[in-house]
């Protein structure tokens, strides 16, 4: 074994690991480690990889279903959609790259994600993206990060091949140091095709598919995504990995001809900490060792050593398990399809993860020590003592009259129209989206059988900032809203919890609060967590980025030409409010452009009416009873019918129930729907479709057209 | 009515060209690196990044080994249609006039446009009225057709230009609003706009079927007849 040429304390520190840690490491293997097992130790005790501050809290989360699959610890989770058909999802961060080259980061995020939905067997079918920036008008920084990351993202997926169907952007001063990109993958298998990455039967072959391995990404796992960045970034730039959608198309086909020809025992994608973390985690869940040569793995730097091998964070590869038998028709796939395949080592029946290289044992580390025991750490959460983020610049005093309220939210960054970003991306390819965005407040995918999927992603960092309880419950009411609308019924979801540093007692609480109201949330409406990502230490010297737990749900509904739409659709259709509405100012939008901080209290929102209002919704839109329907969320009811004019085309005239606050949100209870006086029977009826021009009684009056306009050049200016 | 769809390893809209065909007849894949074209009727050169397409759109792909087969067809009087990428390959295999340069705006952009047919005459676009308008998708970063003024000219008056994007329409830059071209012999058509993606009612149009139908009605009236 190499010998160390660091003092220990340097060496471990070096590598993101405290005295404790180290000391910790020294008494498992009951020997000091040598350079390439620390590194490989430092990798799978990292945050990133280990989730050392975030496992005991996600066990919280409810994650049994009656449609689950795959749950967590998978590379992605898996639900049934019926016709024997399963859809394999995941929701990725890929914030600390990005925030340093934004479009590689946010293309190789596509990237990672779509890897993981793959290697379990599932064809990638459609992305979503939350992407949360600085204000635009003031940061030149935030304008760059917000062009690049969504070119990045547009990039890879266009290429690629897959539909990119919806997303969400919002623009919050909190995220000028560190933005986010969160990207959520969904794929289709057939239930026999689904794999899972435990390694097993000794004396299999283990296989590396692919790229090259080069020096791209070295410690991107400890470097990037487990430390607050600061103001020498640029020294990190070579930790961000460049992507190649080609290479990863024909890994995707590859992948999938040899699970449908069952050649494969087990698969696997390289992420963060490269071969280290797939190696480990696949030897880990099959309860077997493995033993790799390095001398056998395709360099694209032929003088790389042996720690750069095993943490090389290269793109586009796979590892697999075969049977040997199996190996000759495995390479003629992989030849047919341009991929590159090397036999890098085999199944054993030890417990360890062995490292070989120019007939050197360089490693040789138990899989235990690497997977399991990554110490653990409770959070010390005390709420805190002061308001953590302030005010922005007030745009609106609070004195304006309503129509030019309603014109400001609507051509505010965080309302305006996303046509300039999501035209930059292809929704379509594959031939199943039935609603593409803005036509409905769910993206829908046909399946085969004439059923169909929705999906969508939320996220309020907002709200979750005034109240993380509430806020992140918010969030998981406000995705189920949004399946209701177009008939879809909730089967599942995946969250990706970005948080700043979770040492800091503050953060702490907002983390523990923000997972116990997701947790609340998915009890109450009886959705299973099917897996996720966590993303924390986003933080500046400035302090944290609001606690910005992102969740994306999976639902089904029986047939996709009775998916609902968001516009109103006839003349003389009445307008119906449904649901337990109780909205309020703060934490709105509305308090944002008035210059006021994310405090106060969220209103409270009862979990059975909800449950049962989205229930009502979904029945409705689909028997075809309601012609339309939307949820109330940002911006409040008054935002809500002005989308619904501006997505039909078409005006309304509407009276609201007196003292229902125009503006005020509480995001996931209310609806705005339309259909006949027979279908809106027993709600709230509000107003009527027709004519050109939105009327709300007693408060404003505007054309159709002059609300798309504001609408529709909000964002131009910065895209 | 046999159609053949082209599969490079980068190809996008392989499959949802297969599936558009399929709704007005047969339809086989055709693997970039064979030299056999199955006894096709017409070709497809699909949507998509052919072999990646870091150099110029199509410019590796016009040396495929299936390529040299298209071409042999082609020059035959085979129906092949280039649709997105298809059409940057059969410029850049020399089977059309032009090229396509990137978008003015540098940008992908995705957007459901409205075209003209020029000319509803034709193996591509017989199905179709003069003047006729279809919403079409259109997705690329490189659609922006391009052939200097004598050529435009040319094009023009011999009849070559069969699509044309409605007035305000044209999302890209392209010379005369120019969405889809033809070889003087009338048996090559590329286009940008992705009929393959305007097939099916809950896709919001079927007016991509058209061009399909064309094609089947040619080829049943003039190849199998």
């Amino acid at each position: 074994m190499s010998s160390s040429t660091y003092s220990l304390d340097e060496r471990h520190r070096q590598l993101g690991l405290t005295d404790d840690e180290y000391a910790r490491i020294l008494e498992r293997l009951g020997r000091a480690p040598n350079d390439v097992e620390l590194a490989m130790l430092s990798l799978m005790w990292s945050e990133h990889c280990g989730y050392k501050h975030s496992r005991r809290l996600l066990r919280r989360l409810p994650t049994e279903g009656p449609h689950l699959l795959l749950g967590p610890g998978e590379n992605a989770g898996a639900v049934d959609v019926g016709g024997g058909l399963a859809v394999a999802f995941k929701v990725e961060s890929h914030n600390h790259p990005s925030a340093v080259e934004p479009f590689q980061g946010a293309a190789t995020g596509v990237g990672g994600i779509l890897r993981d939905v793959f290697a379990v067997g599932a064809r990638p079918i459609a992305v979503l993206d939350s992407l949360r920036f600085g204000d635009p008008a003031s940061s030149q920084r935030s304008r760059y990060l917000l062009d690049r990351a969504v070119a990045g993202i547009g990039h890879y997926g266009n290429s690629i091949g897959v539909p990119t169907v919806g997303g969400e952007i919002y623009f919050e001063p909190s995220y000028e140091q560190n933005c986010l990109i969160n990207a959520m993958c969904l794929g289709l298998a057939p239930h026999d095709r689904l794999i899972r990455s435990a390694a097993a039967g000794a004396g299999n072959v283990v296989v590396l598919l692919g790229a090259l391995t080069g020096r791209d990404g070295i410690g991107g796992a400890s470097v990037l995504a487990s430390a607050e960045l600061g103001d020498a970034d640029d020294a990190k730039r070579p930790s961000v990995q460049i992507g190649d959608p080609f290479t990863e198309k024909k890994l995707l086909e590859c992948c999938l001809e040899l699970l449908d020809r069952d050649l494969l025992v087990s698969l696997q994608d390289l992420g963060a900490a490269g071969l280290t973390s797939a190696s480990s985690e696949m030897a880990g869940a099959g309860g077997v060792g493995l033993t790799i040569d390095l001398c056998q793995i395709p360099l694209r730097e032929a003088d790389m050593e042996p720690f750069e091998i095993m943490v090389s964070e290269s793109q586009e590869r796979m590892l697999c398990v075969a049977r040997p038998e199996c190996v000759g028709a495995l390479l003629d796939v992989c030849e047919r399809w341009e991929v590159l395949a090397t036999t890098i080592g085999c199944v054993t029946d030890g417990d360890s993860l062995q490292v070989l290289h120019r007939g050197n044992v360089v490693a040789d580390v138990p899989v235990r020590v690497l997977i399991d025991d990554c110490p653990l750490y409770d959070l010390r959460p005390v709420p805190p003592s002061s308001d953590l983020y302030g005010g922005s610049e007030a745009v609106l005093s609070g004195e304006e009259p309503p129509a030019q309220t309603l014109l400001a939210l609507l051509g505010s960054a965080n309302l305006a129209s996303r046509r300039p970003v999501y035209e930059q991306y292809d929704p379509i390819v594959q031939s199943r989206t039935a609603r593409r965005p803005d036509e409905a407040d769910a993206a829908v995918l046909m399946l085969p059988d004439g059923s169909a999927i929705a999906v969508s992603i939320d996220g309020n960092g907002r709200r979750v900032a005034c109240d993380p309880r509430r806020g992140a419950a918010e969030t998981v009411y406000e995705c189920s809203a949004n399946l209701a609308c177009v008939g879809a019924e909730p089967l599942g979801l995946t969250n990706c919890l970005n948080f700043g540093n979770p040492e800091k007692p503050h953060v702490a609480w907002q983390l523990t609060e923000a997972v116990e109201g997701l947790a609340e949330a998915c009890e109450a409406l009886g959705v299973p967590v099917v897996g996720g990502n966590v993303s924390l230490y986003n933080e500046a010297p400035t302090g944290p980025i609001f606690p910005t737990p992102v969740v994306g749900m999976v639902g089904k509904l029986p047939h996709a030409d009775r998916a609902g739409r968001m516009g109103f659709a006839h003349e003389g259709d009445l307008i119906a409010l449904v649901g337990p509405f109780e909205p309020s100012m703060v934490g709105s939008e509305l308090a944002k452009l008035r210059g006021e901080a994310p405090v106060g209290e969220l209103p409270v929102a009862d979990a059975g009416s909800v449950r049962v209002v989205h229930g009502a919704v979904r029945a409705r839109v689909r028997s075809g009873a309601f012609r339309s329907a939307h949820d109330i969320a940002e911006g409040g009811v008054a935002t809500a019918l002005a989308e619904c004019c501006i997505a039909g085309e078409i005006g309304a005239l509407v009276r609201l129930p007196h003292g229902l606050d125009p503006f005020g949100e509480a995001p996931g209870r209310g609806f705005i729907v339309s259909g006949s006086a027979e279908a809106l029977a027993g709600f709230i009826v509000i107003g009527e479709v027709g004519g050109d021009v939105l009327q709300i009684e007693g408060l404003l009056d505007l054309a159709v057209s002059e609300l798309r306009q504001v609408r529709d050049s909000g964002l131009t200016e910065w895209v | 009515m046999k159609f053949g769809i082209v599969r490079f390893p980068g190809s996008c809209d392989d499959i949802d060209a297969l599936q558009a065909a399929t709704r007005v007849g047969d339809a086989v894949l055709l693997w970039h690196s064979d030299h056999d074209l199955q006894g096709v009727d017409a070709v497809i050169v699909p949507g998509g990044f052919s072999y990646g397409d870091y150099l110029r759109a199509g410019a590796i792909a016009r040396f495929a080994p299936v390529m040299a087969e298209v071409e042999e067809f082609a020059r035959e009087g085979g129906l092949v249609l280039g649709i997105c990428n298809g059409f940057q390959v059969l410029c850049e295999a020399g089977l059309l006039p032009g090229a396509l340069l990137p978008n003015l705006s540098l940008k992908f952009v995705f957007r459901q446009v409205e075209v003209e047919v020029v000319r509803g005459l034709g193996p591509f676009t017989g199905a179709c009225e003069n003047g006729e308008r279809l919403s079409i998708p259109v997705k690329h970063t490189t659609g922006r057709f391009y052939a200097p003024e004598p050529d435009l000219d040319r094009l023009e008056s011999s009849g070559q230009v069969l699509l044309r994007y409605a007035l305000g329409e044209n999302p890209n830059g392209s010379l005369r609003d120019i969405a889809g071209v033809c070889n003087e012999s009338r048996n090559v058509f590329g286009l940008m706009p992705h009929p393959e993606h305007a097939v099916d009612p809950l896709g919001g149009s079927v007016d991509g079927l058209k061009i399909f139908e064309s094609m089947r009605a040619h080829v049943e009236q003039h190849v199998l007849a």
